[in-house]
């Protein structure tokens, strides 16, 4: 049996037309997806069954225990972190804020390390953006800085951006001018009709200078920014103020290089001054499938994008101070659940540090690095795969993720509900 | 249950504060109760439960609201309770925040004015989350590919089967067209000046968008009309405009006992003035025009100092904005369907636009004759958000009170408004008409906004003796009382008592389930197929709504067939 039109529960492109072939419950074949989706889709080592650890050793359980460990961890912490949240539906962020609220916790997701500075950027600026699908009916023009497509988002160039065609872009690739900024000449930039190579750390510089060119000011700006020929710059403001309709899309390279925030702020500015002259937007290549959700998710309920400290009773929001890093970096964070996603790989290690003297829970089909922190393992089913719920693109579009085949675990929102209900417990009898 | 002995506005009905009874039973008004449950509501003021016809409520545009505007959800936090989930935000509130604030209003039922197509399944995510109300989204359609095509080719069957489709996929209540052609023009930076420019690319003008689209809307006896933000709006001189689009349908007869046109937040589009400098109220212009024309309806839009998130699909009108006052800019384009942008303003009384504009939403509402014709918003959180609205019911009520209030405004108010010299005072009566029985029948909702029999029990009643207390002097008191409702009862359970929340359960979503013929169906697929396969970024499987997001449909069925 062939599954049409299932989405893929990779990236932050979110393609939703994966054929995906089921025999006898099993999936033996994924048609149209890139490596990176395949390998997701196909599976690969999975956690089997619920785990604990007893001196020192994770050794197995079942669900109840693990779920009853959970509960009292939670509700015994004083500063509990629930992080993570990218690589599940936004079905399993409102129990999961739910259960911040009820035990007086911080919910934060792994925005705070990737795309956190441009949602600070854009609460600076606003965000002048648009669906994917509008830049590939429209866009002649398509800048990639700090992102690289190419090995992150696979098949974006091809069903959104650089090479799609639609409407008034029906030549594709051939009509449209593509630039990228990067640090280091990148598969991406290898594709590139211009390749600025910045200096890294040097973004807001690059770009304060074009906003200067563009304003007509570019007698101030000065032979060389950042390593880059004045000429160069002049090229690149000439070519996005002759777009029809421009595209600015942004990646970890400006987000984590020095100035984080101001970069997207600047970055987000030189797109509001380009609608001046010419049609222009701006967008983040958002990395984890569902990450973009989490973000709309604790919006609507909690006022708040991401770094939601409930501790007062009320939504307390001040990245900085009630981020994931902070509150493990203070070593002010007592017990950690980490859900879908895999912070011993990717934070600083500091606050990885700060991880290993506390009780960790990890709620995740696979096992990773974070495994090894972890005192409680719940496996739980894979998102757009075994179980079905809502996810949001890297433009913001909702979209349904299917369930394809059955699973023996359960759904990160049953595993969590579950939590909630002996949390609740706990509270009643106290 | 009773509702024992309250002084009943019920205008619907012909009931003008007459003392009397009130019974419900199974979730609806009925002759006689017998399950023993009374409220006292001697010497108080009882009203249907209120119906707001046009408020940003849920979706896209309201989350890019609060995810730019950290500062305004900082504003108005209450912690969670043993009943109650945590509340932010003033303009831009959390989804329980709505909930809880328009049912302590004596609000039952709330309509989100905008979603595109796209984009619906997120707009009901959040109603989904809004508790204790009723609600429904009205659907854009002004700017839609498929929509200037039809229109373009004169085929009005099957811009009709087209509008049923987009109803359906979006699990949407109505027609609701903003800027007719700008959304599209804005795809590549621009927009259109008025209602015969035509729109680049689909050779269509706003005038035959939107007479296209009100008669397809009156092929499908739709229950609301079409609701249209007008081209234009908020500019300078754009009464013209607004009178303009109005004379291009005077021909075009409704359906169904309702009226054939809605103009929305009539506030924006009521402005004379070459410029700025010269801005002035045409609202006098716009309210005669409605007195000899019983067909059109508006709501105010009224504005409120203070601060204000705009947010509308009339992406062109908020770039300007942004630039003008050096804001913030979101800016959303949606693929083959509309525009949109979201921008924080502060409206200041000694600014004097601001105070002009503030002074035509009142006129407009005074000086049109039928209160039936113009209903109370703010176009939350457009004009302010949607808490100010006893505000707002206490300058209707009270001259004394807009003397007060324009004492304190730029002199301009009062020098380019008629404002001053309106006498005019509403009474009960009318302000029941303006919040919730005007609404609800715009709104073609049969069951709300009166208490007759088989109507929702849904009831507001206010801490307020109409027989004792006279509005026109004692507004401040007008002004508590309907901030907090001393019972609001929601389909026959009490939700509200003392201005305080102590039930919440959840409300229904309204969506229209319109029919028509197969072949017209066939035609408008076969589109969609092409428009899928070349245009649109996702596949035509995974767009319409799943029954997963709209847990308790209440599916109005209209249509050809």
């Amino acid at each position: 049996m062939i599954v049409e039109d299932v989405l893929c529960p990779f990236c932050g492109c979110l393609c939703d037309d994966i054929k995906v072939e089921v025999e006898d419950d099993k999936i033996v074949g994924v048609k149209r997806a890139c490596r990176l989706g395949s390998s997701k889709i196909l599976g690969h080592e999975r956690t089997k069954a619920p785990m604990v650890r007893v001196d020192g050793e994770l050794v197995e359980t079942t669900y109840e225990e693990a779920y009853d460990r959970t509960a009292r961890i939670l509700k015994g912490a004083k500063r509990p972190l629930l992080y993570g949240w990218c690589s599940t539906v936004c079905e399993t962020h409102k129990k999961g804020i739910l259960l911040a609220e009820e035990v007086g916790g911080v919910i934060d997701s792994t925005a705070t390390v990737c795309h956190g500075p441009s949602i600070i950027g854009i609460e600076e600026k606003g965000l002048a953006g648009s669906t994917l699908g509008q830049i590939k009916n429209r866009a002649d023009l398509i800048v990639f800085w700090g992102a690289n497509p190419a090995e992150a988002h696979p098949r974006h160039t091809m069903r959104y951006s650089s090479n799609s065609s639609g409407m008034f872009t029906p030549e594709g690739r051939r009509g449209r001018k593509v630039i990228v900024v990067d640090v280091r000449e990148t598969r991406t930039a290898k594709n590139a009709d211009k390749f600025l190579l910045i200096r890294p750390g040097t973004d807001y510089e690059v770009i304060s200078a074009l906003r200067m060119i563009v304003a007509d000011k570019g007698d101030l700006v000065p032979d060389y920014v950042a390593g880059v020929a004045k000429a160069d710059l002049e090229e690149v403001a000439g070519i996005m103020k002759a777009a029809k309709f421009g595209a600015l899309l942004f990646g970890l390279g400006m987000t984590h290089s020095r100035g984080r925030y101001k970069n997207v702020d600047n970055a987000l500015s030189l797109v509001a001054d380009l609608n001046g002259f010419t049609k222009f937007v701006v967008m983040a290549m958002r990395g984890h499938y569902n990450v973009a959700g989490f973000g709309q998710v604790s919006a609507w309920e909690t006022g708040f994008p991401m770094s939601v400290d409930f501790s007062r009773g009320a939504p307390y929001f001040n990245p900085g101070e009630t981020a994931a890093c902070d509150l493990l970096a203070r070593k002010e964070a007592d017990a950690m659940m980490v859900v879908a996603a895999d912070p011993a790989s990717n934070f600083p290690r500091m606050t990885v540090e700060g991880m290993a003297e506390i009780p960790v829970i990890q709620i995740d089909p696979f096992p990773n690095p974070t495994t090894l922190l972890a005192d409680v393992v719940i496996p739980s089913a894979v998102c757009g795969v075994e179980a079905e719920g809502t996810a949001y693109r890297m433009d913001g579009l909702s979209l349904r993720m299917k369930k394809v085949v059955d699973s023996p675990y359960p759904t990160d929102e049953e595993i969590i509900q579950n939590i909630l209900d002996r949390v609740r417990r706990l509270g009643d009898d106290n | 249950m009773i509702i024992k002995g309250g002084f009943v506005y019920d205008p619907a009905n012909g009931v003008y504060g007459e003392e009397m009874d009130i019974s419900i039973e199974g979730g609806k008004v009925v002759e006689e109760s017998r399950d023993g449950k009374e409220i006292d509501a001697l010497g108080m003021l009882v009203m249907p439960g209120g119906v707001d016809a046009h408020a940003h409520i849920a979706g896209a545009k309201v989350n890019c609201g609060r995810i730019m505007r950290p500062e305004d959800g900082r504003r108005g936090i209450e912690p969670k309770t043993k009943l109650l989930r945590p509340q932010t935000g003033y303009t831009v509130p959390n989804c329980y925040a709505v909930g809880y604030r328009y049912a302590r209003l004596g609000y039952t039922c709330a309509f989100e004015a905008a979603t595109p197509i796209l984009e619906s399944r997120h707009t009901h995510e959040e109603l989904e989350e809004i508790p204790i109300i009723d609600k429904g989204a009205l659907t854009l359609f002004g700017n839609n590919w498929e929509v200037l095509e039809c229109v373009r080719d004169g085929d009005l069957d099957k811009l009709a089967a087209f509008i049923s489709w987009g109803l359906s996929a979006s699990r949407g209540y109505g027609v609701k067209v903003v800027n007719p052609g700008g959304g599209e023009a804005w795809g590549f930076g621009g927009n259109v000046k008025g209602i015969d420019d035509p729109v680049p690319n689909f050779g269509v003008t706003p005038r035959e968008i939107i007479r296209g689209l009100m008669k397809a809307n009156e092929i499908l006896r739709l229950p609301h009309s079409v609701h249209l933000h007008t081209n234009n709006l908020g500019k300078p001189g754009n009464y013209e405009t607004t009178l303009a689009t109005l004379k291009a349908v005077e021909d075009i007869a409704a359906t169904r006992d309702r009226q054939v046109l809605h103009v929305t937040h009539m506030q924006f589009s009521a402005y004379g003035g070459t410029g700025w400098r010269d801005f002035e109220s045409k609202a006098p212009e716009i309210a005669d025009y409605f007195n000899s024309h019983a067909q059109f309806t508006m709501d105010m839009g009224q504005l409120i100092f203070g601060s204000a998130t705009t947010m509308t699909a009339d992406a062109p009108l908020e770039y300007g904005n942004a630039r003008l006052l050096h804001a913030k800019w979101s800016n959303h384009d949606i693929e083959l369907e509309e525009s949109s942008g979201v921008v924080p303003l502060v409206y200041g009384r000694k600014m004097p636009i601001n105070a002009i504009q503030w002074a035509i939403g009142l006129e407009l509402a005074l000086l049109t004759k039928n209160p039936w014709q113009v209903i109370m918003t703010t176009d939350h959180p457009n004009g302010g958000p949607f808490v100010n609205y006893p505000e707002v019911i206490a300058l209707l009520m009270s001259r004394a009170k807009r003397e007060e209030e324009l004492a304190s405004l730029h002199e301009l108010a009062s020098k380019r408004s008629s404002l001053p010299s309106i006498e005019r005072e509403m009474d009960w009566n009318d302000i029941a008409i303006v919040t919730r029985a005007a609404p609800a029948k715009i709104l073609g909702l049969p069951e709300k906004g009166h208490l007759g029999l088989g109507a929702d029990g849904d009831v507001a009643i206010y801490d307020i003796n109409p027989t004792d207390l006279d509005p026109s002097k004692d507004h401040s008191k007008v002004k508590e009382a309907f901030a907090k409702a001393k019972y609001t009862i929601k389909g026959g359970e009490v939700v509200v008592r003392d201005g305080e929340v102590v039930a919440v359960p959840q409300g229904r979503t309204y969506w229209v389930d319109a029919s028509v013929p197969e072949d017209q169906a066939a035609k408008v697929k076969a589109d969609l197929v092409e428009k899928f396969a070349k245009y649109y970024s996702i596949q035509m499987s995974n767009y319409m709504v799943q029954d997963a997001y709209v847990t308790h449909p209440r599916v109005v069925k209209a249509g050809v067939i």
